[in-house]
């Protein structure tokens, strides 16, 4: 990566939605791979396989 | 900031998502439901007589096949906010984003959610015998977050120590091992297992490098639409 001179630190107002979607990411990824509601996981079956989350 | 993020994840892993759904049901669905013909007992690999490989598996199944879409669309959505974090973290700390290198960033985040927890824990075909899922799932967070922050190190570190740190991190969840099961008790034949495997590390790789694009494009197109009126 190359090194600018702008290199500006994590500011407060920056950290928060970055924290949000963030968070948002990983929970999306949570119900859509790992939660075991057997509804969730005989919808998303085929892509939890695809995807190589644990399935079953 | 939010809605530069909030867009360009939207946008990034829809069409990421979208692309790798169909890439998946050309390619990965048919290998899984000629699994699932062994899963059931329908077929019975090394009973009394042997088995064609050609199997019927049928066609395009509207409701099953259109939640693999959905559930596609989302779980790349998903993954596309945590990479743009990622790029944002580094434009900020002066890394240059762009679509083109954001085929490398795609390339990263397919090793951190794909193939670092499938080099132990190998992408299962149905029928496979598995340890307990909730051991598996937090063996496979604590993999992600390893390889994630390894490969992190890798590309941002500037000494040996955060190199060495790198290795450490991308190795140790591979030597201290994934929950096995006890005994193996998978129905279908090696040759469709190895297949599945290989067939979704190889979409997952061309999902991950697009999404890495998408999301370099979207944040560039963002940043230059919102960045103008008020810095990122």
């Amino acid at each position: 990566m190359t090194t600018q001179t702008n290199t500006a630190s994590l500011s407060l107002s920056s950290i928060l939605p970055l924290a949000f979607a963030a968070v948002l990411g990983f929970a999306i990824i949570t119900i859509t791979g790992h939660v075991q509601a057997q509804g969730l996981h005989d919808a998303a079956h085929d892509v939890r396989h695809a995807t190589g989350f644990p399935c079953h | 900031m939010f809605s530069r993020l909030l867009i360009s994840g939207l946008f990034a892993g829809a069409a990421a998502g979208l692309i790798a759904a169909l890439l998946q049901l050309y390619f990965v669905q048919p290998v899984l439901l000629h699994a699932e013909l062994y899963e059931t007992g329908e077929l019975v690999h090394f009973g009394t007589a042997a088995v064609s490989a050609h199997q019927d598996v049928g066609g395009f199944d509207l409701m099953r096949d259109g939640l693999s879409v959905v559930f596609a669309m989302l779980t790349y959505t998903g993954y596309a906010f945590i990479l743009l974090v990622g790029m944002a973290i580094a434009e900020m700390r002066g890394a240059k984003i762009t679509a083109r290198n954001g085929l490398i960033w795609g390339l990263a985040g397919f090793v951190t959610f794909h193939f670092a927890p499938g080099f132990t824990l190998a992408p299962e075909v149905p029928g496979v015998a598995a340890a307990d899922v909730g051991a598996r799932q937090i063996w496979w967070w604590a993999t992600v977050v390893a390889a994630g922050a390894g490969l992190w190190l890798l590309a941002f570190g500037r000494n040996w120590l955060a190199w060495g740190a790198a290795a450490v991190l991308l190795l140790a969840p591979h030597v201290i091992g994934a929950p096995e099961p006890d005994a193996f008790s998978g129905p279908v034949p090696t040759e469709i297992g190895a297949l599945f495997a290989s067939r979704a590390f190889g979409v997952g790789m061309a999902a991950w490098m697009l999404l890495g694009c998408f999301a370099g494009f979207f944040w560039q197109r963002e940043g230059g639409r919102i960045g103008a009126v008020q810095p990122a």
